[in-house]
């Protein structure tokens, strides 16, 4: 389970770090979307990675067995707030757009 | 006190009586006076009164202050100059200039001073050190409004600035070597500093610091700038006492530093370089100011030689010539300040012949510039007889101290012809020929009372000088040289020897050169010959435009980029390294791999989702829609994943953040330029490159983050925090759902700040639309619209606008009975959040999901005819119940956010908890809801405010 879900990090990281690298600007969006989980897995999981165990105390179940609730609060916290820069970042992006005529993330097409 | 005083008169800042401030500074400075005087008898003898105050114990940093002889004399001297210069300045002052700012600033400054001498930790002693740096700007830009005022302020701010941080770090090795910032400690361990390795860069640092501050060559050059200065200033600061700060904490630590190679070396070049050079070129300046500061800088390096000597004779002149120097040159500013005042100019080729208007100021300058000159029977020969008695004597066997005599007895010819030119040029000769105030005449009274005052303790020391200021000089010298105090005589005859003939030899040869040079000097232009054109002023503003301007252009253009690409590839690159660095340096501990455990159902998922992330990647530049697709698909995958390893919250909030972000996206789409990978987009060599190290760097951090994630999930999870949130979400949190108990109780106050921000954005999200205008080319009714409306257009039954709305008719009707259904569900997940999964914020994004398939479903206009939705109400009521409820707990005396619960019996619901973290969470589900809402709502308008907008173009089209 570990090594399937650390190799997903990777290869998330790695579309979210070459698309935040191009120059379109919702190229970047996409990529911090896939950053953000990327990051939100790799938080998850210093945890601890448990099947069935999740953190809602019930009678009969020891409660030291259950999977650590802190991270996933963490990541919790996280998701919201993730989607709270998407919006603002998207509308920042589309103020530029109409702005400045262009979806460059400098506001102009590059000619070197 | 002088701070109380300075305090105090920056409140009566406005007032326009000129009487107010000048009484306040007078009684300020004249009661600091005497509480030094009183402070006498406890310093005799060698003893040392303090005052102690714990400031920073952690630091061992103390409000210390400690006075002795030294200090005690130095302080007499402060404050009496400034009590002197305060009355000077009720005179000297025009009827325009804003008096209480000054006498605040002058009061400011003393009280900086004061600080410095009488700081018993050495920190403190650098703190009030950079204190009397900003004041002496203060002070001298006072009179701002001209740029000679402002560029002496700011270069003396500059030099001595660098100076005092010099001499912070010189503090910090000293404090360092001896393991104390105690003053007493350090001057008691003389020997442990002499022989320490760092005592060459401890030495370095500190004389770096006296030198700037005492303006010795070579960093001589801002006094002569900071002469822009009224002339009280000067009076005060540039010849009585900042200047002396340095040669003070030079004999302070004289103890302590002195007596090796390094230290005669250095103090006594410095020293005799500053001595000849600013006597050389204090003759030869057209200034009267400009004189008397270079006069200064030549008697301060002459102060300076003394102690570099080392031995304690020298000292005892040193600390003698500092008081008398003091007293002539305070005196000799405030005349130059008179005739400045009453003729209205300072250049002696303009002025000659004031003697017949000014009898009585010119008498009291001549014996204060005899003084200086060191004529005899006055206290400038004295202390200039012990220097060159001290000079004659061989301390270190060296060049320099061979030269000595010679470089004194010609630096004392050379004063005595600028002292000669001074009074002889501006008293004597025929009546001076247009000047800018034409009748010029004595002062008021009490204007020269200060230079009288002055110039008869010259006259009472240089006379009589074991009677007057013998037992003074002598607690002032015990308490620096302790056990070492030398014999020595304070008589005015010594018998006929060989510092006499020097005395003489310089007073006769002074005259001669006086008489030689005189006709040069009244035609010759401004500064020293040969020596004009290198200005310390021109090599200083190079250098600071250099290092300011040019090199930080350089470094601008070099290094930095105002584009976000390669910004973001240096975050990227750095972090990498970050993470990479220690590890490397640490050593990495291998995991092995294990691939039992695996289900493969899990494995097809994420094979799934890995491709749909890479899918994201390529086709995020031409096919956004199919990127976004793709991108929702990520997002399901991981939900999943949060469902499989046990964190329903996870993956409910997960997947609502989901359903919300595509819509916002595909809200937005439409605003975005269209994109053809047909045209344009040659790839040339360079950016074929840029995108293969864009690549490497990408699979680099990919790479890295899988090793050390997988290292990390398989390492054995520590006892950590989590089993406390475990064994006390119910007993103390009252919930089952330990996350929502950890979000709504243990960490309430996260979350509060948590939704604070989301309220942020939303109404950020919101101002940023409002004046959002869409680039021309998007200005277009979208492609489908177009599509549909000329369907419409062409059969004859239908009329425009019909298929826009019908379309998509069935979902639509659907999502409206949807609406109580989901309305029901947010209920849901809210109540059950406590002890199962949900919560506020999952509940909170449901019920915007509701309001945004309405809009969905019969548009904008449909929707908010039937439901009216007040986002910023539900904002407004979301973060003031939390802040309250978290409040509450102060009412019944719990800190902010304790949280209480208990279970509530319902009707046919049954029994459900109510504990107050419900409250906060409701807060939490209100705010969410609004600001949700109002995001998508603000995106979602734009559709409408741009047929507003389309209305307006074509009306324009139509006028023109």
């Amino acid at each position: 389970m570990e090594l399937v879900l650390s190799i997903a990090i990777g290869v998330m990281t790695t579309c979210g770090v070459w698309l935040i690298l191009r120059p379109r600007t919702y190229q970047v969006i996409v990529g911090l979307s896939l950053l953000s989980y990327a990051v939100n897995l790799f938080i998850f999981g210093v945890g601890g990675v448990k099947s069935n165990r999740p953190p809602v105390l019930e009678g009969g179940v020891l409660a030291s067995t259950l999977s650590d609730p802190v991270p996933q609060a963490l990541v919790l916290t996280a998701i919201v707030i993730g989607f709270a820069t998407t919006a603002l970042f998207l509308v920042v992006l589309l103020a530029a757009r109409g702005l400045t005529g262009n979806d460059h993330v400098d506001g102009r097409n590059e000619k070197p | 006190m002088p701070f109380l005083g300075s305090l105090a008169s920056a409140f009566i800042l406005n007032t326009t009586s000129r009487q107010l401030p000048v009484f306040l500074a007078g009684v300020v400075a004249l009661s600091s006076v005497g509480l030094s005087a009183l402070a006498y008898p406890y310093v005799t003898d060698g003893n040392v009164l303090r005052f102690h105050a714990e400031w920073l114990p952690q630091f061992g940093l103390d409000f210390s202050l400690r006075m002795d002889g030294f200090a005690w004399i130095f302080s007499m001297l402060v404050t009496s100059i400034g009590f002197l210069v305060v009355l000077y300045a009720r005179y000297y002052m025009g009827d325009d200039d804003p008096i209480p700012r000054f006498f605040s600033f002058l009061l400011a400054f003393m009280g900086a001073m004061l600080g410095i001498l009488i700081s018993g930790n050495i920190i403190l002693l650098s703190i009030f050190w950079e204190l009397t740096s900003i004041f002496s700007f203060l002070l001298i830009s006072y009179w701002h409004s001209s740029a000679a005022a402002r560029d002496g302020a700011r270069m003396a701010l500059t030099v001595t600035g660098i100076g005092g941080f010099c001499l912070l770090i010189g503090m910090l090795l000293l404090g360092h070597i001896v393991g104390s910032y105690d003053l007493d400690t350090i001057l008691a361990s003389g020997d442990a500093i002499r022989n320490h390795p760092l005592y060459l860069p401890t030495l370095v640092f500190i004389l770096l610091g006296a030198l700037t501050k005492s303006a010795q060559f070579p960093f001589h050059f801002w006094l002569p700038n900071a002469m822009a200065a009224p002339t009280p200033v000067s009076a005060f600061l540039h010849s009585a006492t900042m200047v002396k700060a340095g040669v003070f904490l030079l004999v302070r630590f004289w103890p302590v530093l002195s007596g090796t190679y390094e230290w005669f070396f250095l103090v006594g070049l410095a020293g005799m370089l500053t001595l000849l050079l600013g006597a050389f070129f204090a003759m030869f300046q057209r200034d009267l100011k400009g004189l008397l500061a270079y006069s200064t800088i030549s008697h301060l390096g002459l102060i300076t030689t003394l102690l570099s000597l080392g031995s304690p004779l020298s000292t005892v002149a040193a600390i003698f010539h500092m008081l008398n120097h003091a007293t002539f040159k305070a005196s000799l500013f405030m005349a130059a300040g008179i005739i400045d005042h009453e003729t209205g100019t300072r250049d002696m080729q303009k002025l000659s012949g004031l003697f017949r208007f000014l009898p009585a100021t010119a008498t009291l300058a001549m014996v204060a510039s005899a003084a200086m000159a060191g004529v005899p029977l006055l206290n400038g020969f004295l202390s200039k007889e012990m220097f060159f008695a001290e000079a004659v004597e061989t301390h270190a066997d060296s060049v320099l101290d061979r030269i000595l005599p010679y470089v004194a007895t010609l630096a004392g010819a050379f004063s005595v012809t600028y002292s000669l030119r001074f009074i002889h040029t501006v008293f004597f000769g025929p009546p001076p020929v247009d000047l800018p105030k034409p009748h010029p005449h004595e002062p008021p009274r009490w204007m020269r009372f200060p230079i009288e005052i002055l110039v008869v303790v010259c006259l009472i020391v240089g006379i009589v000088p074991a009677l007057s200021i013998g037992p003074f000089l002598e607690t002032a010298v015990a308490s620096v040289l302790g056990a070492r105090t030398p014999d020595y005589s304070l008589s005015i005859w010594h018998g006929f020897n060989v510092p006499l003939i020097m005395s003489l030899v310089a007073l006769v040869g002074g005259t001669l050169l006086y008489m030689a040079l005189r006709r040069y000097l009244a035609t010759s232009e401004d500064g020293p010959p040969y020596f004009r054109r290198l200005r310390g002023q021109r090599i200083f503003e190079r250098v600071l435009v250099t290092v300011s301007w040019r090199w930080a252009r350089l470094a601008e253009s070099r290094l930095g980029t105002r584009n976000l690409q390669p910004q973001l590839r240096w975050i990227v690159a750095i972090g990498f390294t970050a993470g990479l660095l220690p590890l490397y340096l640490a050593g990495f501990e291998r995991r092995p791999i294990v691939f039992s455990q695996i289900d493969p159902a899990f494995v097809l998922i994420w094979m799934i989702g890995m491709a749909l992330a890479i899918g994201a990647a390529v086709y995020a530049k031409y096919h956004r829609l199919a990127a976004l697709v793709m991108l929702g698909g990520v997002g399901l995958v991981v939900c999943l994943t949060f469902v499989w390893l046990s964190a329903p919250d996870l993956a409910i909030t997960q997947l609502l953040v989901e359903i919300v972000t595509t819509v916002l996206i595909l809200l937005g789409l439409r605003w975005l330029p269209k994109r053809n990978p047909d045209l344009g987009d040659v790839m040339t060599l360079r950016s074929r490159f840029r995108r293969f190290r864009d690549l490497l760097l990408a699979v680099a951090c990919g790479v890295g983050m899988t090793v050390v994630a997988f290292t990390v999930m398989t390492i054995p999870v520590p006892d950590a925090i989590a089993t406390y949130f475990l064994e006390n979400a119910y007993a103390q949190g009252g919930g089952r759902n330990v996350v929502n108990v950890i979000l709504v109780d243990f960490r309430g106050f996260d979350t509060l700040g948590e939704i604070v921000v989301l309220g942020i954005v939303g109404l950020t999200v919101y101002a940023l639309l409002r004046r959002f205008r869409p680039a021309p080319d998007s200005m277009e009714m979208p492609e489908q619209q177009q599509i549909q409306n000329r369907f419409d257009e062409e059969q004859p039954e239908r009329s425009p606008g019909d298929m826009v709305r019908d379309y998509l008719l069935v979902p639509s009707v659907l999502m409206q009975w949807m609406f109580p259904v989901i309305l029901m569900f947010a209920v849901y997940l809210f109540i059950r959040g406590h002890d199962m999964p949900g919560g506020g914020f999952s509940a909170g994004l449901t019920l915007s999901i509701a309001f945004l398939l309405q809009y969905l479903a019969g548009g904008t206009r449909w929707a908010e005819d039937r439901i009216r939705i007040l986002p910023l109400r539900w904002m407004g009521a979301g973060i003031l119940t939390a802040t309250a409820t978290g409040a509450g707990a102060w009412l019944l005396g719990y800190p902010f956010l304790t949280s209480h619960f208990r279970y509530l019996e319902l009707p046919l619901i049954g029994k459900i908890p109510a504990a107050t973290a419900l409250l906060f969470d409701l807060g939490v589900f209100a705010l969410v809801v609004g600001s949700t809402v109002l995001i998508l709502v603000a995106l979602a308008h734009q559709s409408i405010r741009i047929n507003r907008l389309r209305a307006i173009e074509a009306a324009r089209r139509e006028e023109a």
